[in-house]
C-alpha cells in the first residue's frame, strides 16, 4: 500500500510539474515576445493580441482537460474512486 | 435528450426558458408603451424574487449543509457558480472598458483571471476536497498545526475579502441608482437585501444554487448586446470570430486620426494647460492668493459696470469654489494637471503590445504586464472564496472536474470583453472623432448627463478630437446597448447581469467572512464544545453583522475602493499561496515556517502598496514616506514580492527547525486516499 501510494504521489507530481512547466511557458514565456510575434496575422489579430485574448484561454483549457484525464486513468490504474460517479 | 437529463438540469431549464419569456414579454410590452423606468423595476423584481425563492428554498439547519452545502454539488454546476462567485461587478462592467482604455494592456487580467484557475486545478483544488473540511484556515491549521496559524489565515481572509464585498455592494447601488434611479444609499440597502435572501437562511447550500441562476442571467446579459452590434457591424453575430477585421479597421482609422493636425493642437493645447498648473503648484501659497484678487477684481469691475447680473453670479460661484487652502489647492490642482497630461500624449494603438516611445519604456510596460498576470494568477489561486467552492462537490475527481467547468464558464465572458473593447472603439473612432459636436450621437449627451462621458471643446472649433473626450470605464458595457441603437429592455438586461455578477460575488465573499470568524474562530479556538445548533446561531448572526457593516462602508461612497480590490489579489496571494502549495507538495514545510512566510507575504505586499502609493497618513500623523518602485513595479503588483519573499522565507525557516513528525501521515491522507470521504 504504501509503496503503491508512493509511486502513485510521484506519478502525480511529475505530470502536475510538466503541465505547470508548459502553463509558464504560455502564460510568462510567449507574451514576453508579444511585441515580435505581433507581426503575424492570423484571422485578421495580429497574432500576440491573439494569444493574449483567446489563445493562451484555450490552452488552459486544454491542460486543465489533459490534467483531468490523465489523473483519471492513473486512479483508475491505483483503483481509487473506480467505484463512483 | 430531455429525459436523460437530471432533475437539476431540468429545473435550470425551465428557469431559463421563464427568463427569456419574461424578456420577450417586456420587449413587447416595451414597444406597446411601457416606460423605461418600469422595465428596470421588473427586472429588478423579476431577479431578486427568483434569487430569494431559490434561497428559501434551500434553507438549511445542517452545518455540513450550511458551510459546503452538504457536498452534493456535480461538477458542472460547481463550475456554474464559481464562475459567477469569481466574476463580480468590476468583471462584468469594468473589464470592457479598461480593455477599451488600455488596449493590449488591459489583456493582462484577462490572461491573468484566467490562467489562476490552472493552478487552482492542478496544484489546490484536489488535495483541498480529499482534506474535505469546511475553510482554507482549517487546511492550513491541519496541515501545520496550531491556532497562530489559524488566526493569521483568518485575519488575511477577512482582510482580502471584505474590501472585496464592500466594492461588490457599492457596484450594485451604482447599478440600482442608474437603472431604477433609486438614491445611491437606497440602492446599497437593495442590494444588501438581494444578498441576505440569499445567504442568510441556507447558507452555502442556497448561495451555490443562486449562483447558477445568476451566472446564467449574466451570461446572457453580457453575450447579448455584443452578439447584436456586432451582427449590426459585420453581419456575424459570433463576435470573439470576427472582431480581429474590425480591430484591422480600428487600426487603420487610428493611423489616420492621430496625427492629424487637429489632434496635435489639441494635444498641445493640452500640453500647455499642464504645465500651467504645474507652475501654479510651485508657485503656491501665492498664486492662490493672486487667483483669489484676480478674481475678485474682475468681479468688482463687472458689478461697475452694467453686465448682466447671469455673469457675475456665474463669477461669484467660480471664487466660492476656489479652493479654501493651500492643501486643497495643491489636490486639486495636480489632479487637474494628471488629467491634462494623460490627454496631451499621443495615444497608444489598441492592438500595441508594450507601447512606448524607446525600448526601456517598452521593456518596463512588459515588465508590469507580466507582473500583472503574475499577481492576479496568484491570487485567483488564493482568493479563499473561490477555493471553498471546491469543497462542496462529491468527489475529488469531480472537484477537478469542475475546474475545467468553471474555466470554461469564466473564460465565456472573458472572450468577449476584448470584443466589447473593439467594437466600442471602432464606434467611437468612426462616429466620434472629427465629428461637429452638435451632431454626435444622442447616447453621448445622455451618458455625459450623468458625468460618464465628458467632452471639452478645448481649441473651440465645434469638432470633437479624441483628446477632448473622456470615458468612465464603464460606460463601455452600459452604453453599448444605446450604441447600438437598441430597445431599452436591453439595457434593462444588462443592469439584471451586473447586479447578478454584483450578488453572486458578494454572497460567496460574505460567507468567506462568516465561516472564517464563527467556524475558525469561534468553533475552533474559543467553544470547540459548542452544540451545532448554537454554532449555526453565530454563524448567521455574523452573516447579519457584517452585511451591515459592508452595506455602511458601501453607503459612504469610498473613492478608493475599486483600487483597493486590485490589491486584494496581491494580499490572498501573497498570504494563502506559498504556504497551501508548499504545504501540499513540500513535506518539509514546518509551522514556524508557514508562519513566517505568510506574516513576511502579506506585511512586505501592503509596505509596498502603502510606500508605493501614499506620501502620508493624515490620522496616524506620519508623512514623507513615499519611495520609488523597485524595479519600476506598480503597487498593483506589489504581491510579485510578497509571493516571492513568502517562499523564501517559508523555505527557509523550514529547514532552520525541526521537521513535523504528523507531516507525512497527514500528506499521505490528502495525496493519496481511497474513496471520498
Amino acid at each position: 500500500m504504501v509503496a503503491t501510494a508512493i509511486t502513485h504521489w510521484r506519478r502525480t507530481r511529475r505530470l502536475t510539474f510538466l503541465l505547470i512547466l508548459f502553463w509558464i511557458l504560455v502564460t510568462f514565456g510567449l507574451t514576453w515576445f508579444a511585441r515580435s510575434i505581433n507581426e503575424i496575422v492570423i484571422l485578421g489579430f495580429p497574432l500576440g493580441f491573439y494569444m493574449a485574448a483567446q489563445g493562451a484561454l484555450v490552452l488552459y483549457l486544454l491542460i486543465i482537460w489533459w490534467y483531468n484525464r490523465q489523473m483519471r486513468k492513473l486512479d483508475a490504474e491505483f483503483g481509487i474512486e473506480v467505484d463512483e460517479d | 435528450m430531455f429525459a436523460s437529463m437530471t432533475r437539476l438540469q431540468r429545473y435550470y431549464l425551465y428557469y431559463t426558458g421563464s427568463f427569456m419569456v419574461f424578456i420577450i414579454a417586456l420587449a413587447y410590452l416595451e414597444q406597446h408603451g411601457m416606460p423605461p423606468r418600469w422595465i428596470g423595476y421588473a427586472f429588478l423584481c423579476f431577479t431578486i424574487s427568483m434569487y430569494a425563492l431559490i434561497g428559501i428554498v434551500c434553507r438549511t439547519s445542517d452545518v455540513s449543509e450550511y458551510y459546503v452545502a452538504g457536498r452534493r454539488v456535480p461538477a458542472f454546476f460547481n463550475g456554474m457558480a464559481t464562475g459567477a462567485d469569481w466574476m463580480s461587478a468590476a468583471s462584468f462592467i469594468g473589464l470592457a472598458g479598461t480593455l477599451y482604455l488600455s488596449g493590449f494592456q488591459g489583456l493582462a487580467y484577462v490572461i491573468g483571471w484566467t490562467g489562476g484557475f490552472v493552478l487552482v486545478a492542478l496544484l489546490l483544488a484536489p488535495y483541498l476536497r480529499r482534506f474535505g473540511q469546511y475553510t482554507i484556515p482549517d487546511f492550513l491549521g491541519a496541515r501545520y498545526g496550531g491556532n497562530a496559524i489559524r488566526l493569521v489565515a483568518v485575519a488575511a481572509a477577512i482582510l482580502a475579502s471584505f474590501v472585496y464585498v464592500v466594492a461588490q455592494i457599492y457596484g450594485v447601488g451604482v447599478i440600482t441608482s442608474r437603472f431604477v434611479s433609486l438614491q445611491f444609499e437606497i440602492g446599497v440597502f437593495v442590494g444588501l437585501a438581494g444578498i441576505l435572501v440569499c445567504s442568510f437562511l441556507g447558507g452555502m447550500r442556497a448561495v451555490t444554487w443562486t449562483q447558477v441562476a445568476q451566472y446564467l442571467i449574466l451570461i446572457v446579459a453580457y453575450i447579448t448586446p455584443v452578439a447584436i452590434l456586432s451582427y449590426n457591424l459585420t453581419g456575424n453575430p459570433v463576435p470573439q470570430l470576427v472582431y480581429g477585421q474590425v480591430l484591422q479597421q480600428v487600426t487603420k482609422l487610428e493611423d489616420r486620426l492621430f496625427d492629424s493636425p487637429a489632434e496635435q493642437e489639441v494635444r498641445q493645447l493640452y500640453r500647455e494647460r499642464a504645465d500651467l498648473y504645474a507652475q501654479k503648484i510651485m508657485q503656491l501659497p501665492q498664486s492662490l492668493n493672486f487667483e483669489r484678487e484676480q478674481l475678485s477684481a474682475q468681479i468688482n469691475q463687472l458689478k461697475a459696470s452694467d453686465t448682466q447680473m447671469r455673469d457675475i453670479v456665474a463669477l461669484e460661484r467660480q471664487y466660492r469654489d476656489l479652493p479654501h487652502d493651500p492643501e486643497q489647492a495643491r489636490a486639486r490642482w495636480e489632479n487637474a494637471m494628471f488629467s491634462a497630461v494623460d490627454r496631451s500624449k499621443t495615444p497608444i494603438h489598441h492592438g500595441e503590445a508594450f507601447p512606448g516611445d524607446t525600448v526601456e519604456e517598452q521593456n518596463i510596460m512588459r515588465i508590469n504586464f507580466l507582473a500583472l498576470i503574475f499577481c492576479l494568477t496568484v491570487g485567483t489561486a488564493a482568493l479563499p472564496h473561490v477555493l471553498i467552492r471546491y469543497y462542496t462537490t462529491p468527489t475529488v475527481r469531480q472537484a477537478r472536474e469542475s475546474v475545467f467547468w468553471s474555466l470554461l464558464f469564466i473564460l465565456l465572458l472573458y472572450i468577449t470583453a476584448p470584443a466589447y473593447a473593439v467594437f466600442a472603439k471602432f464606434e467611437v473612432l468612426s462616429n466620434l472623432a472629427q465629428i461637429p459636436i452638435a451632431k454626435l450621437p444622442g447616447w453621448v449627451a445622455a451618458w455625459a448627463k450623468i458625468g460618464l462621458v465628458s467632452i471639452e471643446d478645448i481649441n473651440a472649433d465645434g469638432i470633437l478630437q479624441l483628446a477632448e473626450l473622456s470615458l468612465n470605464p464603464d460606460v463601455i458595457v452600459l452604453a453599448t446597448p444605446e450604441i447600438a441603437g437598441m430597445p431599452y429592455v436591453v439595457s434593462g438586461l444588462v443592469a439584471a447581469g451586473g447586479l447578478a455578477a454584483a450578488l453572486s460575488t458578494a454572497d460567496g465573499l460574505l460567507l468567506t467572512i462568516t465561516s472564517s470568524l464563527s467556524h475558525d474562530v469561534y468553533y475552533r479556538i474559543f467553544r470547540p464544545d459548542a452544540s451545532t445548533q448554537f454554532r449555526l446561531v453565530i454563524s448567521k448572526s455574523m452573516l447579519l453583522v457584517v452585511a451591515i457593516l459592508a452595506a455602511t462602508v458601501a453607503a459612504q461612497k469610498p473613492g478608493t475602493i475599486l483600487s483597493m480590490v486590485s490589491w486584494a489579489f496581491s494580499i490572498a496571494g501573497s498570504a494563502f499561496f506559498p504556504a497551501l502549495v508548499l504545504g501540499i507538495f513540500w513535506e518539509r514545510a514546518t509551522r514556524a515556517g508557514a508562519l513566517a512566510g505568510m506574516v513576511v507575504g502579506i506585511v512586505l505586499s501592503i509596505y509596498y502598496i502603502i510606500r508605493v502609493e501614499f506620501d502620508s497618513i493624515p490620522w496616524l500623523g506620519i508623512s514623507g514616506f513615499s519611495m520609488e518602485p523597485w524595479f519600476h513595479i506598480q503597487s498593483t503588483s506589489s504581491g510579485l514580492f510578497g509571493v516571492l519573499a513568502g517562499f523564501f522565507t517559508i523555505i527557509v525557516v523550514s529547514l532552520l527547525t525541526k521537521p513535523d513528525p504528523r507531516a507525512a501521515s497527514f500528506l499521505s491522507t490528502i495525496r493519496f486516499r481511497n474513496g471520498a470521504e
